[in-house]
């Protein structure tokens, strides 16, 4: 069963702990945040649950269509308010809850004292193919 | 035969089956497929001379489908079943096929897919891999190229302009998985080279290898980003530095400078320097005013900010920047390094988080951060 695993800039229920930006820490406490991640994705990818994970700019917009022959409307740079997704990472794991399990150990990705973060990550099940024998 | 020896042989042989009338698109899907047979089949049973064996299957290949074509069009097959054997294709066909594959028509996403696969011999599937999109969606690209430059004859004079861009994208590309674009780049370049006596081909070839020289060095634990300045230029190979440096004098001392050749004097430069603190950075400029002469490029001017700011200090550095558009990607990275050079430290930090925001790669999000915490760090 395949997880989205989402990682927020902002939005989600309100965070454990008001963290400093990521740039206000040290440099050490950077380092290790950084290698927690790529080992977080390293070890998954041994244990065959991993599938694929990617990273997007906090620059963006929405758009929608606004009628024929009209250019499409957009609504951005994105307010403070707005929930904004940092990334994702997708995963194929046995259950729900190991990918809750996983889910919880990526939110202790340490940050400033090496403290985990505690950071609010939002897991979502893959909506699958129909199977072929249904009966 | 190995499989980098087996896609030397590709564009050759799409020349010898256009040769004998097959048209562009149908003859690279027909090699294409006797490509991707030969790797299932050459490791256990090597043929005595591939590139035959490939024209053979390629060839049969082209007749099937143009025969199963013509009965569903209800015509005559249009091609002659058994054609002459050609000559040894000249050289000015694998050129050709070059120009076609990177025509200026072509978005240059397309062009690199379509050389990569008719002139760099590599499959669908590797394409896709490198690129890091589903090889149908890679397929579709390749085909939809081939449409749009369908009815270009293979004869036609090209572009030699656009074939060095798309092949320095390629480059930049990187690798991605289990394809070393970089590699792939060097490789078509190289024999692009071979074929022909432009001293800018040889000079974009002499940039990619004076950067490839460096690539070990390029990367610390994780994939950290590690900039020139902190490279442990112990892991520089020495061995393709020496050669870019050989190919790129050989082209200067031809006089008809262009931009990859100013590039290249520039990454020379820096393969030259034992230290950091030993580069010719007064040098440097000269080559980006040059560069700065024949592109008026806004990237080149940015750029140029930095030299300046090696060479005359800081304070020259901005200034130079002052000329900069701060639209330019890297704006705010290139004012966050003077600026802490300039010992403007809170303000570097400022700007180094703001450039950390506007990164377009992770580690380059992750190294400009770190930068920022390094900075804040000292500013306290």
């Amino acid at each position: 069963m395949k997880y989205l695993l989402l990682k927020h800039y902002r939005g989600g229920p309100a965070p454990v702990a008001d963290l400093a930006p990521i740039d206000e820490w040290t440099p050490a406490e950077v380092d290790a945040h950084i290698q927690f991640m790529v080992d977080f994705a390293a070890r998954l990818e041994k244990t065959g649950e991993y599938v694929d994970g990617q990273a997007v700019s906090p620059e963006g917009t929405f758009v929608r269509y606004d009628g024929e022959g009209r250019p499409p409307v957009t609504d951005g740079p994105f307010a403070e308010t707005k929930d904004l997704i940092a990334g994702w990472m997708v995963i194929d794991v046995e259950s729900w809850d190991r990918a809750l399990e996983l889910a919880g150990e990526l939110s202790a990705a340490p940050g400033p004292g090496g403290e985990p973060i505690h950071e609010w990550l939002e897991v979502r099940p893959f909506l699958a193919m129909p199977p072929t024998v249904t009966e | 035969m190995n499989e980098p020896l087996l896609r030397e042989v590709v564009p050759a042989v799409i020349a010898v089956l256009v040769r004998r009338g097959a048209d562009f698109a149908s003859a690279e899907d027909a090699v294409q497929e006797a490509l991707i047979r030969a790797l299932e089949a050459w490791p256990d049973d090597p043929p005595r001379d591939p590139k035959a064996w490939l024209v053979a299957v390629a060839w049969r290949r082209f007749l099937d489908a143009a025969r199963s074509e013509a009965s569903r069009r209800g015509r005559e097959l249009a091609v002659e079943i058994q054609p002459p054997a050609g000559p040894v294709p000249a050289t000015d066909d694998t050129l050709r096929l070059y120009f076609l594959c990177a025509h200026p028509t072509l978005p240059p996403a397309s062009a690199a897919a379509l050389t990569l696969r008719a002139v760099g011999g590599l499959t669908t599937r590797q394409i896709a891999t490198a690129y890091l999109v589903p090889e149908a969606t890679m397929a579709q690209r390749i085909s939809r190229a081939k449409k749009r430059i369908e009815g270009q004859s293979l004869d036609q004079p090209g572009d030699l302009g656009t074939v060095l861009r798309v092949l320095y994208l390629v480059f930049n590309e990187g690798y991605g998985g289990d394809v070393d674009l970089a590699a792939e780049a060097i490789r078509i370049t190289r024999q692009l080279a071979a074929l022909t006596d432009e001293p800018e081909v040889a000079g974009l070839l002499a940039l990619m290898l004076l950067h490839h020289a460096r690539r070990a060095s390029r990367t610390g634990p994780g994939g950290r980003l590690v900039p020139l300045a902190d490279q442990d230029r112990s892991r520089w190979d020495t061995g393709l530095i020496a050669e870019g440096v050989a190919i790129l004098q050989a082209a200067l001392a031809r006089d008809r400078l262009g931009e990859y050749q100013a590039q290249a004097a520039i990454a020379a430069l820096h393969a030259d320097a034992l230290s950091a603190a030993e580069t010719d950075w007064v040098q440097i400029v000269e080559w980006y005013d040059e560069l700065l002469t024949l592109t008026g490029s806004p990237v080149v001017r940015l750029n140029r900010a930095v030299a300046v700011g090696e060479a005359d200090g800081a304070r020259a550095g901005l200034k130079a920047l002052a000329e900069v558009s701060p639209d330019i990607p890297r704006y705010a990275a290139v004012s966050a390094y003077l600026h802490e050079r300039a010992g403007d430290l809170e303000q570097a930090a400022g700007l180094y988080a703001e450039a950390s925001r506007a990164a377009t790669s992770v580690p380059e999000r992750d190294h400009l951060t770190r930068e920022a915490a390094r900075v804040r760090q000292l500013a306290h």
